[in-house]
Parts: structure tokens; sequence; C-alpha cells
């Protein structure tokens, strides 16, 4: 099973995600700094309502806005490894 | 102990207050002479402050929340020459204090790179450009006993071959491992970089000269690029995922974990940004804050100080002293110890009045700061935020605002840009009331009953509300999205928030006692030639028709241009109902900025913004306490 894409700020709390598109734009060299970019596993720690997402990259949690988590695209942390499988 | 007796401090451009100058690195060169120089450098909120002040005996502000200092701090350290940064994630421009470490960086002989042990993953991003750049690095490892005490370990031997530069352990908060530094700084080398990365540089380094340069402008750094006349690269994107992976590498080799235990500060962080649980802790700290510093210290300890000590002890004492010395009644007389006495007036309001709020403030901030809790609480009401064209990360001068409208004034520069900075601005000159405002607030409204404070929190929070929808709707252009990280909650260090509270209020009396004395000066001889009678006059349909107040409140609003608290004081004496009191103090509150806030806006945001939002005050002011008058009188 191939799941698609959904944007971070739409991602469930709890869940384990693998980043497949990070937006252009400034954000994204800062989100390169923070380590957050395509292919890496982050897990959502809560997701408020409207949309702010607060991530676990590792050890390290980070904020991110709705109008920026919008524009990154996840996929399940499995479905993703699923799809290298097939 | 070392003695700290040869130290200077040096901050350039400003003193208490966070200034950033573009090219600053030109002047502070040359007081270097030809001691080496190092530059501290490091992430926000990793503990550099407190390495500053280990090594120059001096105190900085140390925050717990990333972006707070953007000062530039110089001290001397044996033979070095020592230079703070603000807190950055890497070297570049995209922000003020970015520009301002880069300048730093390159204009130093050795870096000493402070290093969160418990973020690594983080923080060597930042190390590994510092390398790359071709400087000479020393990394400390601190918070070492957050990494044992969760239970990480950090092979440092192989970080150090790693990265090819010297890497010592410490904990700055015990000093553990700090005298090593000295020993590092003389090992101090340039590191371990990628092949690729020195083919990259090779061409870049004939325009420029310098490889920490040359790396800047292939990452598209534009005002580096700008000094040597060159087109910015475009290998940002390239070199940052190269060095990102480079990191990754290291990390996966240094690093191992053995049973991570969930401490109870990471389930307190995590409970801070739901909101099931994190409003009800908002409304707790709020709270506890209000009881604190509204009711023990606002109510009690200044219902003491300024009645007991201040009227019925200084007042009286101070009055017969100068009694003797010149004739009472007279118009010197009046200025010195009348009502509205220089030093009569204005010492009780100072000392007895403002200074034990001022620190009750402080002191909360401080808390709040030091714990890691405001990030939290900016990510909580980012969305809400949002409405009014900022993101969550503008809670933090809107928060300030309610310590000191100047001071929250100059960190709206943190923000990411004009728009959020006009918007948050003007907020905290409309409608947010300083603490010393604030405490005279709560003590005339304590009296006023339950219906008036109300009226006055919801009046001043829709104008609030107003404000910044207006301006987001009016302006052109969007919210930037809020993108911060969430530092470990912990328990404050008493000491520090002791430190922190102490420097502050410090320098408020210090910023706020002139303004005190030439305000109680200037109201003393307006009543002297006349003019107040004049004013009142002038005020007079205002003051007693639209708002049905006495002709004395005007002489408030002279007060209150001068400073805010000291406007709302003059209410103090008069005798008014309580819903006067509500319209008094929703006029007084919305009413122009103080002196000293009025300047930092001309300075930070052009005096033409300055001028708009000055008027606009006059006119909501008087608009929004009117209409509140005719409805309620």
């Amino acid at each position: 099973m191939i799941t698609n894409p959904v944007a971070l700020s739409k991602a469930a709390k709890g869940s384990r995600l693998v980043i497949v598109e990070v937006p252009e734009g400034r954000a994204r060299a800062q989100l390169l700094r923070l380590g957050v970019t395509k292919g890496e596993l982050i897990r959502c720690l809560e997701r408020l309502p409207g949309g702010t997402v607060v991530i676990l990259k590792h050890r390290q949690e980070i904020a991110i806005g709705v109008g920026l988590a919008a524009h990154i695209l996840v996929v399940h942390a499995g479905a993703e490894q699923q799809e290298r499988r097939s | 102990m070392r003695k700290h007796d040869q130290s200077t401090i040096d901050t350039v451009g400003g003193h208490e207050h966070h200034h950033v100058e573009k090219h600053s690195h030109a002047g502070y060169r040359q007081a270097a002479m030809d001691r080496p120089t190092v530059a501290l450098v490091g992430n926000p909120n990793v503990g550099k402050s407190l390495v500053f002040n280990y090594l120059s005996g001096l105190y900085v502000d140390v925050s717990n929340y990333p972006g707070t200092t953007v000062e530039l701090i110089k001290g001397s350290y044996k033979g070095y020459e020592i230079f703070d940064t603000p807190g950055v994630y890497g070297i570049s421009s995209f922000t003020a204090e970015e520009a301002v470490t880069r300048d730093i960086v390159l204009e130093s002989d050795l870096i000493l790179n402070v290093v969160d042990a418990v973020h690594l993953e983080r923080d060597l991003f930042l190390t590994q450009q510092l390398i790359d750049m071709g400087k000479k690095v020393v990394v400390v490892l601190n918070l070492m006993d957050e990494v044992r005490s969760i239970g990480l370990e950090i092979d440092t031997k192989l970080l150090a071959s790693s990265l090819g530069v010297p890497v010592i352990e410490t904990t700055a908060t015990t000093k553990e491992g700090f005298d090593s530094i000295e020993g590092a700084l003389q090992k101090a080398r340039t590191g371990e970089r990628s092949s690729t990365l020195h083919h990259r540089l090779h061409d870049m380094l004939k325009l420029t000269g310098s490889e920490a340069e040359a790396l800047l402008i292939l990452e598209g750094d534009e005002s580096t690029a700008q000094r040597h006349g060159v087109a910015p690269g475009h290998e940002r994107e390239t070199l940052y995922i190269e060095r990102r992976n480079r990191v990754n590498l290291i990390i996966n080799a240094i690093l191992s974990e053995r049973n991570i235990r969930t401490r109870f500060a990471t389930l307190a962080g995590r409970w801070a940004v739901n909101p099931w649980t994190g409003i009800p802790m908002l409304l707790l700290a709020l709270y506890l804050i209000y009881l604190f510093v509204g009711k023990l210290v606002a109510t009690d300890l200044v219902g003491f100080t300024e009645n007991t000590i201040g009227h019925e002890l200084w007042e009286p004492w101070i009055r017969g002293v100068i009694a003797q010395v010149i004739t009472p009644g007279s118009a010197l007389s009046t200025l010195l110890v009348g009502e509205f006495g220089v030093i009569t007036l204005t010492i009780t309001y100072l000392l007895f009045l403002l200074l034990p709020l001022v620190i009750a403030f402080y002191l909360s901030l401080a808390l709040m700061e030091d714990s890691g809790y405001l990030p939290r609480l900016a990510t909580l009401v980012d969305r809400s935020l949002n409405a009014l064209g900022l993101n969550g990360a503008a809670i933090i001068p809107l928060i300030l605002g309610f310590g000191c409208v100047t001071m929250a004034t100059i960190t709206t520069r943190l923000l990411g840009t004009e728009r959020e900075k006009t918007i948050a601005a003007a907020i905290l000159q409309f409608a947010i009331p300083c603490s010393a405002q604030l405490a005279v607030v709560a003590a005339l409204l304590a009296g006023a009953g339950f219906a008036a404070m109300l009226i006055y929190s919801i009046t001043i929070f829709i104008i609030f509300v107003a404000v910044g929808t207006i301006l987001h709707r009016v302006l052109p252009g969007s919210a930037t999205p809020l993108l911060i990280d969430l530092p470990p909650m912990r328990f404050p260090r008493l000491d520090n928030v002791a430190r922190k509270t102490a420097y502050r209020s410090y320098y408020f009396m210090k910023e706020a006692t002139p303004w005190f004395f030439a305000g109680a000066l200037g109201v003393g001889l307006l009543q002297l030639t006349g003019l107040l009678t004049v004013w009142q006059d002038l005020l007079e349909p205002l003051t007693t028709r639209w708002l049905q107040l006495p002709r004395e409140a005007s002489t408030a609003f002279v007060m209150g241009m001068v400073r805010r608290d000291f406007g709302a004081a003059g209410l103090y004496h008069l005798s008014l109902s309580q819903y006067q009191i509500v319209v008094a103090l929703v006029t007084i509150t919305l009413f122009t900025p103080c002196i000293a806030s009025f300047m930092v806006m001309m300075k930070e945001r052009g005096w033409r913004e300055a001028f708009t939002v000055w008027a606009g005050t006059w006119i909501v002011a008087f608009l929004v306490g009117g209409l509140l008058s005719q409805a309620l009188l």
C-alpha cells in the first residue's frame, strides 16, 4: 500500500513521518540547518487547532506555523518503507 | 578564584538596549590592537553567556529564549580579546543577529564555539560551517551534566578527530571544565572539511582572498558578495545538504543512547503546547503572576512602602528639612516639595511605588524565560496571533511590553519582517499598559470593583485585537509562519534569575528616573506659571463634557505624555466614581506612549510611523474613553 503525501499541518499527532518535500524560499534554508529536510524521519508531537505543529527531530523539538507546515509534505514512516520495497 | 580586576566592558553601539549596528566591526577591531581576538559563537540558549561571564568576569544577560541577546559585548581574558555574539543557527544574513555574528566571525582570529551537547544535531551544523569557513575553532561541549542525566553518551575524542579541532567538555552552570578553555585556545586550529568543498572554494578564493568570505558568497550571502562586488552564489542548497549529511554521519558515529528516560520536564514541555493542558497552564501561570505582582507586591507591599514609608515618613520629613532652608510657599519650595514636588512626589513614586513593582515583574519574566516556557507559549498562541498578522514569536515583545513598552519596542526587531515589526510596535504603543502603569491601574481598579475591572480589561483587549486586525488588513503582505526550536524545559537557576532581575530592574530605573524628575519639574513649572490652568481650560470640553471627568484629570494627561504610569498616578488623588475610574483609566491607557518609548519608536520605526501612532493614540484614547463614558455615565 502506498499512501499519498499529506501536508505536515494535517499529520496525526504521535505519527512517525518521513519528509518528502520542503517548500522553496528562506524557510527552506532554516529548516535545512535544523536538519528538517527531504528524506528525514520526524515525529509529530502535537498538532494544535489551526495547524501549528510541534515536531521532534531526534531530540530537538521544533514548532512550525501552519503557513509553513501546510507546504511541507510527509508520508507515514511505515508507508515510505513499503514504497521502497515495492 | 580568578581575578577579574582587569576586565573591561564595551558594548558597541548601545548600552542596556539590544542594539545592532550593521557594520560595527570596523570600530571594535581597532580597540583590540594586536592581541588575538576570540569570537564566542553558538546557537541561542546553549550557555554561551555563562562562558562569556566566566572568561571576562562580567555579567551579561542570560536567557532561555532564542534571540533575546542582540548585543555586542567585549571582554578580555588572559591575552585575548573576547567578543560575545548573538546566538545563531548558522552564519549568513537572514536576520540582524546573524549579520552581527557574521561580521564578528569574519574579523576574529579564533572561534570559541559553544555547543549544546544534548542538541548536537542542531548545533554541529554551525560548528561545521565555522570549520568550512576555514576559521581556527575550539569546540566547547556544554551541558555535559544534562547529557549524563538523560543517559546519552558522547565519544568526545572521536568528535574532536572527526571535526579536526580541540573539543572540551564543560558544564557551564557549575563551571566544570572551564579551566581547560585557556589551554584549548592555544591549540585552536582549522578543522576537517570535505574535499569537494575545497574545489568549490577555489575559484571564489581568488576573488575574495579569504576562505570564510568565499564560502559565504557561494552560499548566497548577499551582503558579503556586495562587499566584494560579485554576484551571490547559488550553491547554498547543495552546500547545506552536504554539511547536514556530514554532521549526521559524525553524530551517528559519536553518539550512543543508553536508556533514555522521559524526564518530567520533557513532559511538562509537551503539556505546555497541548491546548487542553497548555491553556490551563497558561491561566495558572497568569494567576500566579497576578497573585505575586498584582496582589502581594502591588497591593500589600506597595501599600506599605508608598503610604507608610513614602507619604507618612519620607515626605513630611523632607518637607521639614527643606522648610529650614527655603521659605515654604515660595516658587522654589513648590517645585521641590509642592503638590508635584520633584523631591517628594517623584521619590515616592520611583522608590516606593515603581521599584517594588518593576522588580516583581522582571522576576516573573525571568522565571518564565529561564524555564523554557516562553517559546512554548509562542507555539500555543501562534494561530491566534496569525489573525493579527503576526506569528507566535511576537508574544515575546508583547509580553515584554507589560514590563516596559520602551524595551519591548526595541525587541520587535527580532520579528521576521518590517510588516510584523510595524504591527507589533503599534499594538505595544496603543494597547499594552507597562508594568508601572498596570500597577497603578490595578490599584485604582481594585477600589472600583469587579465590574470596573471587567469593563476595563475587555475594552483594552478589543482595542488590542482591533489595532492588529486593522493593520493586518490594511498593510500589504501576509504573516510569516512560525519556525522556532523549543529549548528543553528546565528548572530555572535561581542565582541566574536573581542576577537577571537585578540587572534589568537597575537599567529600567536608570532610564526611568530622569524622565520622572523632568516630568515632575515640567508639571510643577506649568502649575507655577499658570499654564496648567490654560491647558485644563483647553481640554475642558473633552475632559468634563465628553469624558465626564473632573477638569483636574487633564493634568494626568500632561503627565501621561511624559510617562504612562506617571499619568495614571496623576488620577490617584482625584475623587472619582467607579465608572469614572474606568473611563479615566481606559483613556490614559490608550493615550500617548511615554516620551522614552516615543523616542525609541522614532529610532526603530522612523518618524512617520512614530508620529502616526502618536497622533492615533490621541484620537483612539479620547474616542474610546468618550464612548465608554457616554455609555456608562
